[in-house]
């Protein structure tokens, strides 16, 4: 078997994924979209999580008094967010820790750096982390000449197969069995290996046992930061989370500064929504909770790196800061019709699903990623299974007016379909007398277009996005207002 | 008892049959129907597009034109899900005092259909005839913004020789999302499908909703494909009788 050494220098993923570069979605969304063999994964792996989320959530008689409770309390933290990280920061220190404050992704990523310099390493092991994700940070340190190992089983399918992750919960949800299999047998030299889930996760376990022995700094995120005590709390299913928490003798936490808590006791509430949430469980099967240093007792060297990244923007947007009342369960896109259709890469973020389409436009400013606001029905459901009730339906509309306003400045945008049609509909909406005009010569234009049986099977330009897949009945002769006016004319 | 009839710009031009058949319904049912000749549109298209400044001068026409009316019947149920969910916040950002309040006022007297039928009339026998296997499509508006619950149901479960076939996954949205359809249309096709599935799989002869803008999604892809169901909103069904029946009615 080939040892995680040969491995050093990793595949970049085919399909990089970095809102500054992706393309916009509904471009994105296509391959997907004929992608038979991801499109069952992705249906599949959803039904599967969704089924045991709804006969977990059905079970618990005060679901909604424990979700608005949790909800409570997310909100409280984000009106005294500043109060609580400046309570974690000195109970961490207290505790053996170092706390280090980053702007943005460019300093996380050099503090991360300076931090594994001085230890002198040349590798990392990872537990899954996104807000590491989110900075890039991987491919940042491979070009400083260090090997970042992820560890989560998930996240090791994609970084040996050279894929992106799909799923904040689930990162490899697109990939199948028999793909697992092939990734492993080519990458770990492992010719043989069957596609039975033991042989996998033994060829797993052997390979990240090396790694875990071996490489002297772990990288890790934080589900919540407690205030109260200067823990961190990472929740996960495998242990191999722990395994990098507890044996290199460096562990370094990246956290969004939207993460604390106050108490210890807020993860009654927030667990249990999260479990539940995000993976359809009573209890997830490793929650642990890192506080400081102990002499001689796992990593002797603690960071806590706290990410503002845009954060501190968005708490200044009344609108927009629900989003940060995030715990990154997922629960929204296992949720969403759309996600369920286009899987996570058509979002062209690490976040993908709705929470992706209202966090992932903010993180960049609006400067990229303007289409995904856009990349939703708004038909509630991400809103409606969200253990922290974030409206997003009501954040969507609020980025597309951001965006709107914008766009519709640009010359160029003058006579984009779309904006042009609202401008008009505008003016004719604003005046019943326009109305009745322009449903009068609508009529007229669309009996054009209309074959012998009333309906429309081709409309030119725009108009051809509706009629490539859906007919469009023809205009009726006569509108409702024209019926009621003659019918009181006649009663007269 | 008078309701005044919000038809909706889109019920307005594409369905005017609905319309007729809410007032059939409502007249049939002794209720004194009005039309207000100034009303034009919620303002929906225009908010969800994020032009915001116009869909406030829809919102505020609205309350203008119904600040004295006993009701409002509206039979689509995005666009009251329009009114309710957006109305205050484009009123709070763009709006007066005056206006608020006018609303505030105004919004426990605005009724969807359902809503109005049940909860205001308290009637769910309305008579109705309508001897087909019907699909009930509960739109994402009337299921999570209006909250109609079981309502649709009922009112169904009412209509003689009415067959109510179960449709699957009723609570996962057609693809439509108004300018999503356009401007997303490959994802919103792909929607469509997995929702043409389950609307087929039931053998029902017509799918109805209290929404056409989803019917229109849905009737344009089964008319292409010869499919053979048609789309009907339920003010037709709740109208249909043994003496009119739906192609007959006004």
């Amino acid at each position: 078997m080939k040892g995680p050494e040969s491995l050093a220098r990793n595949k970049p993923p085919r399909v990089q994924l970095d809102p500054r570069f992706a393309p916009p979605f509904p471009q994105a969304a296509l391959p997907v979209l004929r992608n038979t063999q991801l499109r069952k994964n992705v249906a599949h792996a959803i039904d599967v999580i969704q089924s045991k989320r709804a006969r977990l959530v059905e079970e618990k008689a005060d679901w909604e008094e424990l979700r608005a409770a949790a909800s409570d309390l997310r909100a409280h933290v984000l009106d005294n967010l500043g109060h609580y990280l400046e309570e974690f920061e000195s109970q961490c220190t207290a505790a053996g820790g170092h706390v280090h404050w980053a702007a943005d992704g460019t300093e996380a990523r050099r503090i991360v750096l300076e931090i594994i310099r001085q230890k002198n390493a040349n590798e990392v092991i990872k537990i899954k982390t996104m807000t590491s994700a989110e900075i890039q940070l991987n491919l940042f340190l491979e070009q400083a000449g260090i090997a970042a190992h992820e560890t989560d089983l998930a996240e090791i399918i994609l970084q040996l197969g050279g894929e992106a992750p799909s799923h904040i919960v689930v990162p490899a949800l697109h990939v199948n069995r028999s793909q697992v299999r092939d990734i492993f047998a080519q990458r770990m030299g492992l010719p043989d290996l069957s596609d039975d889930p033991q042989a996998l996760t033994a060829a797993a376990r052997t390979y990240l046992r090396k790694l875990f022995l071996t490489v002297p700094v772990a990288i890790s995120g934080a589900n919540h930061l407690i205030a109260e005590t200067g823990g961190v709390v990472i929740v996960e299913s495998e242990g191999n989370g722990r395994m990098c928490l507890t044996l290199p003798q460096t562990l370094i936490a990246i956290a969004g500064i939207e993460k604390v808590i106050p108490r210890f006791q807020d993860l009654e509430v927030l667990l249990q929504v999260l479990a539940r949430s995000a993976t359809g469980e009573r209890m997830n099967p490793y929650t642990s909770v890192w506080s400081g240093v102990k002499p001689g007792d796992g990593p002797q060297n603690f960071h806590v790196v706290l990410l503002d990244n845009g954060r501190s923007d968005m708490l200044r947007r009344p609108v927009e800061r629900q989003t940060l009342k995030c715990i990154r369960c997922a629960a929204c896109m296992n949720a969403c019709p759309v996600y369920r259709q286009t899987g996570g890469h058509a979002y062209g973020s690490v976040y993908p699903g709705p929470i992706g389409a209202i966090l992932t436009p903010q993180l960049q400013r609006l400067e990229h990623a303007q289409s995904l606001p856009y990349a939703s029905s708004l038909c509630g459901a991400c809103y409606e299974v969200c253990p922290v009730k974030i409206n997003i339906p009501e954040v969507l509309i609020e980025l597309r007016a951001q965006v709107t306003n914008r766009e519709r400045e640009e010359p160029r945008r003058f006579f984009d379909p779309l904006y042009l049609g609202l401008r008009i509909a505008s003016f004719i909406l604003a005046s019943p007398r326009r109305l009745r005009l322009a449903q009068r010569l609508g009529r007229i234009v669309a009996r054009l277009f209309a074959s012998r049986d009333g309906w429309i099977h081709v409309l030119p330009g725009y108009g051809a996005r509706w009629t490539r897949t859906r007919d469009l009945r023809g205009v009726p002769s006569q509108t409702f207002r024209e019926w009621w006016s003659t019918r009181n004319k006649g009663e007269q | 008892m008078r309701a005044s009839l919000f038809i909706t710009c889109y019920n307005d031009t594409l369905y005017p049959e609905t319309g007729r058949a809410v007032v059939a319904l409502l007249e049939r049912l002794g209720v004194e129907v009005e039309f207000n000749s100034l009303q034009t549109c919620c303002g929906q298209m225009h908010a969800n597009s994020g032009f915001r400044a116009e869909a406030f001068s829809q919102a505020k026409r609205f309350v203008q034109i119904y600040r004295d009316a006993e009701t409002i019947v509206i039979p689509s149920s995005s666009c009251v899900a329009m009114i309710r969910e957006q109305y205050q916040g484009l009123f709070e950002e763009l709006g007066n005092e005056r206006l608020r309040r006018d609303f505030a006022v105004l919004s426990p007297r605005i009724f969807e259909l359902s809503e109005y039928l049940v909860d205001h009339l308290k009637v769910e026998d309305l008579g109705a005839y309508f001897p087909h296997r019907v699909a009930y499509h509960a739109s994402c508006h009337g299921l999570r913004a209006l909250h109609l619950g079981d309502r649709p149901y009922r009112l169904l479960a009412k209509v003689r020789g009415l067959e109510l076939a179960p449709l699957a996954n009723t609570d996962r949205c057609c693809g439509f999302g108004g300018t999503f359809s356009v401007k997303n249309a490959e994802v919103s096709s792909a929607m469509l499908t997995a929702k043409l599935q389950d609307i087929l799989a039931t053998r029902a002869e017509f799918c109805t909703a209290l929404d056409n803008s989803c019917l229109m999604h849905l009737g344009g892809a089964m008319h292409r494909q010869f499919a053979g169901v048609r789309t009907v909103h339920m003010a037709q069904i709740l109208a249909a009788t043994e003496t009119h029946p739906i192609e007959e009615l006004p």
